[in-house]
């Protein structure tokens, strides 16, 4: 017999703390937490302090009590509990200060002069001027970029999924999976680079480079494209192969099949996807900034001329010298922030009725 | 070392659907019991009940009372936990931890109880794998993955894992319905050897394997799709296979339906 | 296609005839007696299966398959472009550098008669940053991650997820604007704590003026990275088998222990995936930083002061009034990056693949 015996008699009772014990813990570590920092001045005072001591002498407590009554596993099982509900709450705080802040700053100019204005002859000691021109902006380049990125990456999705075997197909899928984590900047760098330092002057009048909103489009196209593809050949994974199968034993060809069958069973989750980039693609700043020029006024026409977004409008507003400023900048991040908020929550809420689920 | 099991009014739900009713049952210490009936009708929700994995499903829940050695598992202060390291258990397809060694997913339960002395464990391990029948076959490699093995040496590797940690009873769940029959011949042995220290509980579809293995038999049925199971007859294993007294248990092992 | 052979009955057999496809070119003068019908193309019986047609090279099958083929090799075409545009648009610069690209501290590349820029301050800067927002992000990352695949009710935790999704979805601009205005006074105050109490520590060793920081920048990308290792690792822990689970449980595991054995071993190379992929995010952030780091070229182990700068966002903040030399310079600091999140995306993204493969071997 090794040295693990049995019990002879089956012990299954342990004592257990009772379900009250937890609370107490709390209520005790908080007063001892307020007592010790903020009364006793330990280590400076202060609330977070407060707030982190008390949590920490409730987790001693608890495992000190468990440990005693339950046993050391059972101690340990709890304070694991414990940490991993906190961790939730953790993360959550971030959220709702940003939120808050947002609403409680980005209220101040929720008026018609801010989004019917741009910045046209606004100077420093101006306290009117709006986002119209920065709104009409995001609008344009996020537009043009899905028209470029929906079927370009509908149509690479239907290949990986439809088409592709052998080392393009892989090399394909995996370059889309790598892609999705390329950073902005590299992006607005390359279009820079590209498209605006070296085509543009061959399309401008003058012989010089020229940023616009067309190439802003362009950036946030190279952002996108990976990001649409994954999402629809996923979708289109989901299909099941005997639908395509009963289309082709009735004799109709591949691409129809495709085009009429798959692809529309996969509608709803690839609408999902798209939205959720464009959601993405328009609270993009660096790219945009490094490319579309920003301006102070109104300019509707994406293929010349520089081009203000919401995003670059926030980040100038939000440095310039003047203390009407920050005003603007909040509510015009307030505004962006709704207009990515409707698309995510739409995209979100599509999903959940796509009749096609991961499961 | 084994003990005595006490079924009274056992009865448990999936949320509110009642998957069994009413069982009544006495398993005595060191013999092997076999669960069997049509697909369906509970015999797994009992046994999982034993050992207190039924509530592991949200919403399930278990009526009634189990004891063992007259203490009931589902007592106020009983940990769970102790519950199931005195009830070990074997599932219906082999599931070794896939990250682990042989070596430690015999030893992962008493790792767990917190038996750090590797003097301790590598001689719990030996006595394990060779009550399993399993050590000639492995000794040499265990420090291999425990899912390198074939289906029959992984169900035998996670009956070495159960009986490690030295419980009193051995609940079985279709242990040799994923296995070829060699395999299962070897397990079928592996019982009846063990049945010397342990209770064992053993579901099966297989009636001849039931007839094989065990010294008395319970038999559980359903009246039609939607009713909760119950325990048709429960009996010593010859008779119920060659003069059971209910018609039900008859019409079932002749064939005649299920 | 042969016709069925029914022994006896004429009427099956005058009823076969007369059910055989018939030809396409539909005759408009068909005798009504379907026995002196001409017998149908590709009917069986009588006649052969005329010749199928053939699949045409050209046609639309193909076209469709050539635009997304070349649909999909975009992506590549594009990776490589972007390797090559700002290798040209780097290498001027580059040469008009008077001092060593990968040694030189500072950022002078505007300077007419002597430019002088290097990389490893940035560099530096750029690991710092996403060090300290992956030692923050990463433990509460699993902690909701495990909090919303085992712990919380299943409503309860799509409830939870959807509201870290919608963490994921606030631009970085806002986080970085929320840093800078918002969270820089609480910082300050506790980088002074810090400092106070711990400043034997060199990473607090500061003793001021403290707020915009790498602690600043570091905790808002924390919370900007948090979503992505979150929404990737509880993937990874749905995905463990329930046998595992349960055999865990059954050998009387508490459910720590449980997830300790079972969950966590088996899902170790997703969750690397996803703190390399959190990485990749961390190292490429622009906006927030550009807006809560303080910006300078210093390298040293405080993380505290006033300072801090990353390639992106020295790039956001010099390209407004940078001179050609000065563009490029910053083309080739951003080619630097391009090529460090490359990889570590690659280094990602092959660990998951790998273990699909495992999985689906050992499936």
């Amino acid at each position: 017999m090794t040295a693990i015996t049995a019990p002879s008699t089956t012990r299954i009772h342990v004592r257990r703390l009772p379900v009250w014990a937890p609370v107490l813990i709390a209520v005790v570590a908080a007063v001892a937490a307020v007592l010790l920092f903020k009364t006793g001045k330990l280590l400076g005072g202060g609330w977070v302090l407060t707030a982190v001591g008390a949590v920490l002498l409730f987790l001693i407590g608890l495992s000190i009590a468990s440990g005693m009554v339950e046993g050391s596993r059972a101690a340990r099982n709890r304070v694991a509990t414990s940490l991993i509900y906190s961790a939730f709450v953790l993360a959550l705080l971030p959220l709702v200060s940003v939120v808050f802040t947002l609403i409680d700053k980005g209220r101040g100019r929720l008026d018609g002069a801010f989004f019917n204005n741009s910045m046209r002859n606004i100077t420093t000691f101006d306290a009117g001027g709006g986002a119209y021109h920065a709104i009409v902006g995001t609008l344009e380049q996020a537009g043009i970029a899905t028209l470029i990125t929906v079927p370009l990456g509908v149509a690479g999705a239907i290949y990986i999924v439809e088409y592709g075997r052998g080392r393009l197909a892989n090399a394909i899928r995996f370059f889309v999976d790598v892609m999705t984590g390329i950073p902005s900047i590299v992006a607005g760098l390359f279009i820079l680079a590209f498209w605006v330092l070296i085509v543009s002057p061959h399309l401008s009048s003058t012989g010089r480079p020229f940023y616009s909103g067309f190439a802003a489009a362009l950036a946030l196209a190279v952002l996108m494209l990976p990001t649409i593809t994954r999402s629809t050949e996923e979708m289109l994974r989901l299909v099941p192969a005997s639908l395509r199968e009963g289309s082709y034993a009735l004799g109709i060809p591949k691409w129809k099949t495709i085009m009429s069958i798959v692809v529309p069973t996969a509608l709803p989750g690839i609408v999902t996807g798209v939205m959720l980039a464009v959601a993405r693609a328009a609270g993009e700043t660096a790219p945009v900034l490094l490319v579309a020029g920003g301006t102070p006024n109104r300019n509707p026409n994406p293929f010349q001329g520089n081009q203000e977004s919401l995003s670059i409008y926030i980040y100038e507003q939000a440095s310039l010298a003047s203390k009407y400023g920050l005003p603007r900048a909040w509510t015009a991040a307030l505004t962006l922030v709704a207009l990515v908020l409707a698309l995510t929550i739409a995209a979100k809420l599509l999903a959940r009725r796509n009749k096609l689920n991961k499961g | 070392m084994a003990k005595r099991i006490e079924a009274v009014n056992v009865t448990a739900y999936y949320g509110s659907f009642k998957a069994i009713d009413s069982v009544n049952m006495v398993i005595e210490p060191k013999s092997v019991t076999a669960l069997i009936g049509p697909s369906g009708c509970g015999k797994s929700t009992f046994l999982r009940s034993v050992n207190r994995m039924h509530e592991v499903i949200p919403g399930a829940r278990v009526e009634g009372t189990l004891t063992i050695d007259n203490q009931d598992i589902y007592g106020k202060d009983v940990d769970v936990t102790a519950v199931r390291r005195l009830i070990g258990m074997v599932f219906q397809r082999p599931n070794p931890f896939p990250t682990m060694s042989i070596y430690d997913n015999v030893v992962a339960g008493l790792r767990l109880n917190g038996m750090r002395k590797k003097s301790l464990l590598d001689d719990a391990c030996e006595k394990a794998l060779r009550s399993a029948n399993l050590w000639n076959e492995v000794h040499t490699r265990l420090n291999r993955p425990g899912a390198g093995l074939s289906g029959g040496q992984q169900q035998r590797l996670c009956i070495a894992r159960a009986i490690a940690v030295q419980p009193q009873v051995v609940l079985m769940d279709e242990p040799c319905s994923a296995l070829d029959p060699i395999s299962t011949l070897a397990i079928e042995d592996l019982i009846s050897e063990l049945k010397n220290e342990y209770t064992i509980i053993i579901v099966t579809h297989n009636m001849q394997q039931a007839a094989r293995v065990s010294d008395r038999t319970a038999f559980f049925s359903i009246d039609k799709t939607g009713d909760p199971g119950r325990l048709i007859e429960f009996d010593e294993t010859a008779k119920i296979f060659t003069n059971p007294s209910v018609k039900k248990t008859e019409d079932y092992i002749t064939g005649r339906f299920g | 296609m042969t016709q069925p052979s029914f022994p006896g009955s004429a009427e099956a057999a005058s009823a076969a005839s007369a059910e055989s496809p018939v030809d396409s070119s539909g005759p408009t003068d068909t005798p009504s007696d379907p026995r002196q019908r001409p017998p149908a193309r590709g009917s069986g019986g009588q006649d052969t299966v005329g010749p199928l047609p053939r699949g045409s090279r050209f046609g639309s099958e193909s076209v469709f398959k050539w635009f997304t083929t070349a649909s999909g090799a975009t992506v590549l075409v594009i990776i490589v472009a972007i390797a090559v545009f700002l290798i040209l648009k780097a290498i001027p610069a580059l040469n008009a550098d008077k001092a060593n690209f990968w040694t030189h501290f500072e950022w002078f590349p505007d300077d007419p008669t002597n430019p002088q820029f290097g990389i490893p301050a940035l560099a530096f800067g750029t690991l710092v940053s996403a060090a300290i927002a992956l030692v923050i992000a990463v433990p509460i990352a699993l902690g909701i991650a495990l909090c919303l695949s085992h712990y919380a009710h299943r409503r309860l935790a799509s409830g939870l997820g959807f509201m870290i999704d919608l963490l994921a979805a606030v631009p970085s601009i806002v986080f970085g604007l929320w840093g800078r205005d918002y969270l820089v006074g609480p910082v300050r105050e506790f980088s002074g704590w810090l400092h106070h109490y711990f400043g034997w520590i060199p990473l607090f060793g500061s003793d001021g003026p403290y707020g915009k920081s790498y602690m600043l920048g570091g905790i808002v990308l924390a919370i900007m990275i948090l979503p992505i290792v979150t929404s990737l690792s509880r993937e990874v822990f749905r995905q463990t088998p329930p046998m595992n689970e349960e055999a865990a449980l059954a050998l009387g595991a508490t459910k720590w222990e449980m997830i300790r054995t079972a969950v966590i071993p088996y899902g170790r190379p997703g969750l690397i995936a996803s703190v390399m992929l959190g990485l990749g995010r961390a190292l490429g952030e622009t906006i927030a930083l550009a807006l809560t780091l303080g910006g300078g070229f210093l390298i040293g182990p405080d993380i505290i002061h006033n300072g801090g700068n990353t390639i992106a966002a020295n790039i956001a903040n010099k390209f407004g009034e940078a001179s050609e030399v000065g563009r490029g310079a910053l083309i080739a600091s951003g080619l630097v990056l391009f090529a460090i999140t490359l990889v570590v995306n690659m280094i990602a993204r092959a660990i998951v693949y790998r273990r699909r493969e495992f999985l689906g071997a050992a499936a």
